[in-house]
């Protein structure tokens, strides 16, 4: 027998969502968090929601293919005898080998190298990969100390103590027994196949006096030549880069949120840390209040990929940035042309992020031997020089127009926001009015 | 001639307070393996941190008195005897060489330490062996808490007691306590004393100066369980 009235329609929760009930029967099943590799998915403010000007009347552009926009970056000019002096601003991000494999690892070198630009090491140790195909390359020195040498300290170009990540700032590191390797097991000193888990804090000092000690001993170790960087994830941005100030970083390395890992909880990735939009400028005013902004450089990274981020994070006051993600996607991360193998492993192409278990077809996040051979690190290399440059071309393009001789002479005055929040966070009014939300209470 | 040689190979002395920590290290860092001027003497260390720190020759090295953070971090070949007690992080990352302490060690002693050999001769405090990886370490005295956190490989021989949560979340790295302890950390257990460990262990408190009286016999060897090494959701209450 059927009622006269109609049903209520069949309605989902918002709360409790597909993707959410999916994620509680997962944990039911299996008894352990997800761990995933990669930034945030979510949706946050960023650099999409500003935008620049330009010149009309009252600012003169430069002529695109006339006039010079200059591009080259010094870091760690505060107290290194020897600093860095890069081509152009976009740097790449630290990442270990153990999470990329060897070939990987070189493509990067290869590639940074030919367009003026550094790499970094990670949380593995030094390799001659990198090394031997990275002009300039940047040694992290990580709570873990896998690899750590005195020896790789002298070769490098500069050093980062590595305080936090934007991924998980305030966790440390995870590489699970997949991807343990011969080779790996030996650059860690660890038994293969275990899952690794690397510590949070550094095993040798905390807090930033003690920063100021360790940053000593690494100075008189390499005879005050190399510059020291200090990479602080986006978590308090404000006073953690006066304190790295404070313990005498010669550069500030300020990861946001969108920033990726080779692997941790995705709990951690999705909740924890702030967008790199809401830190420059919480950091630059650090440095600014301290009279060191462009004395002690700011690279800023998270979710950087293209060169109108690149001229954004500049504007708002940072020297450089750096790319992790969206070098690996240069290099052929979660390209479509996998699709058959991504379906395989259960994703898709521009969703796979399973990098921890070791079968990434592209063959950069593995330590398998059949996949990472698919992977020509000149060729990627040759992938990796040509995204820096358009990189480098489109910041110039910006900044030509904004008027701009220099990547570093744009500035806050040449953005507006599209959103309040973007406005709040940047510090740079809604479009069409003189409102920054949070000064002034008027617009 | 003869008086020149005498010269050279005659001890270094160098004053800390007069010339300066910079140039002490960059005149240590200076020596090669094929340096005459071996035997080096620091006076007036005042507790300065990073004394001979990052030396890679096979010299030794006398500081006469208390040292700062990380003295020797980092020593390679050299043998740097402290005279006195050592801060924070003495012989952190140590490759090889010989470091020794004749008084205390603070926290973080031979933290990291992949070679070599470190030698305390009072106590050491917390955290001693930390994140070791390839180090040995011997210690007179007692040790403090949480000591061979994490630690991958090397040993640790304590003449003492050791402090609470020994050896927590450690790996391969094998620990010899003659004392007590006041407890064991995660995935730290008692194991076996078999022949091989009392021989490495003789010898270990002999290169390590120790009272002759005392006897391998008499320690407890202390390692991993290996449950954690791989995740499992029924070990969760262990971190």
């Amino acid at each position: 027998m059927t009622s006269e009235f109609p049903h209520t329609p069949p309605r989902k929760s918002y709360t409790f969502s597909d993707a959410v009930n999916a994620d509680i029967r997962r944990a039911a099943a299996t008894g352990i968090y997800d761990i995933r590799g990669g930034g945030t998915k979510r949706f946050l403010p960023h650099f999409d929601d500003l935008l620049f000007l330009g010149a009309s009347i009252s600012r003169y552009p430069l002529e695109g293919y006339r006039e010079k926009c200059a591009t080259d970056v010094w870091l760690g000019t505060r107290h290194a005898k020897k600093p860095i002096h890069l081509d152009i601003p976009v740097t790449i991000a630290g990442m270990s080998f153990g999470a990329l494999s060897g070939p990987a690892k070189e493509a990067l070198g290869r590639g940074a190298s030919a367009a003026g630009t550094s790499t970094t090491t990670g949380d593995g140790g030094m390799t001659e990969e990198e090394r031997g195909h990275s002009k300039t390359l940047v040694y992290q020195y990580l709570p873990s100390r896998y690899g750590m040498n005195p020896d790789d300290l002298r070769r490098a170009d500069a050093i980062e103590v590595v305080v936090g990540q934007g991924a998980k700032p305030g966790g440390g590191g995870m590489l699970l027994g997949q991807k343990i390797s011969d080779r790996v097991a030996m650059m860690r000193n660890l038994p293969k196949g275990i899952d690794q888990r690397s510590a949070c804090r550094h095993p040798d000092w905390t807090g930033p006096d003690d920063l100021e000690i360790k940053i000593l001993e690494l100075r008189e170790i390499t005879d005050w030549e190399k510059p020291i960087y200090v990479k602080i994830g986006g978590a308090r941005p404000y006073y953690d880069t006066a304190l790295a100030v404070k313990a005498g970083a010669d550069v500030v390395v300020l990861d946001g949120m969108q920033g990726g890992t080779a692997a941790t909880q995705d709990v951690f990735i999705e909740h924890v840390g702030q967008p790199i939009l809401a830190c420059i400028p919480q950091a630059v005013k650090a440095l600014q209040d301290l009279g060191m902004h462009r004395k002690v450089q700011l690279i800023v990274s998270g979710g950087i990929r293209s060169g109108a981020d690149v001229a954004k994070a500049m504007a708002l006051g940072a020297d450089a940035v750096a790319i992790g993600t969206a070098a690996l996607i240069a290099l052929g991360d979660n390209d479509p042309a996998l699709e058959a193998e991504y379906q395989k492993l259960g994703t898709t192409a521009g969703a796979y992020d399973d990098w921890h278990e070791g079968k990434d077809p592209a063959g950069i996040t593995t330590q398998d031997p059949e996949l990472y051979s698919r992977f020509d690190p000149v060729l990627g290399g040759r992938r990796l020089t040509n995204y820096l440059k358009v990189m480098t071309l489109e910041a110039q393009t910006i900044a030509r127009a904004c008027g701009k001789n220099h990547l570093h002479n744009l500035e806050p005055e040449d953005l507006c926001a599209l959103t309040i929040e973007a406005a709040a966070m940047a510090g740079v009014p809604i479009a069409g009015t003189s409102w920054i939300p949070g000064r002034n209470g008027s617009f | 001639m003869k008086s020149n040689v005498l010269e050279q190979t005659a001890t270094q002395t160098f004053d800390l307070s007069a010339r300066g920590l910079r140039e002490l290290n960059s005149s240590l860092h200076a020596l090669s393996g094929a340096t005459n001027m071996t035997a080096w003497e620091v006076v007036n260390p005042k507790g300065a941190h990073a004394i001979a720190a990052g030396v890679d020759a096979p010299v030794d090295i006398s500081v006469m008195g208390s040292t700062g953070y990380y003295c020797a971090g980092m020593n390679k070949q050299a043998t740097i005897r402290v005279k006195g007690s050592a801060g924070p992080g003495v012989a952190e990352n140590m490759m090889s060489g010989t470091v020794i302490v004749d008084g205390d060690a603070s926290q973080y002693a031979g933290a990291t330490g992949r070679g070599g050999l470190l030698v305390i001769k009072g106590n050491a405090s917390s955290r001693c062996g930390i994140s070791m990886k390839g180090v040995e370490i011997v210690v007179h005295g007692n040790i403090g808490h949480m000591s061979a956190f994490m630690a991958q490989s090397g040993s640790l021989v304590v003449c003492g007691d050791a402090g609470d949560a020994l050896g927590d979340s450690l790996y391969e790295a094998k620990l010899f306590v003659r004392g007590s302890v006041k407890s064991l950390g995660a995935d730290c257990i008692e194991k076996e004393m078999r022949p091989e460990h009392l021989e490495h262990l003789a010898d270990l408190l002999r290169r390590g100066e120790c009272d002759p009286t005392i006897k391998p016999e008499e320690f407890r060897r202390y390692g991993s369980a290996r449950k954690l090494y791989n995740f499992n959701i029924d070990n969760a209450s262990a971190y």
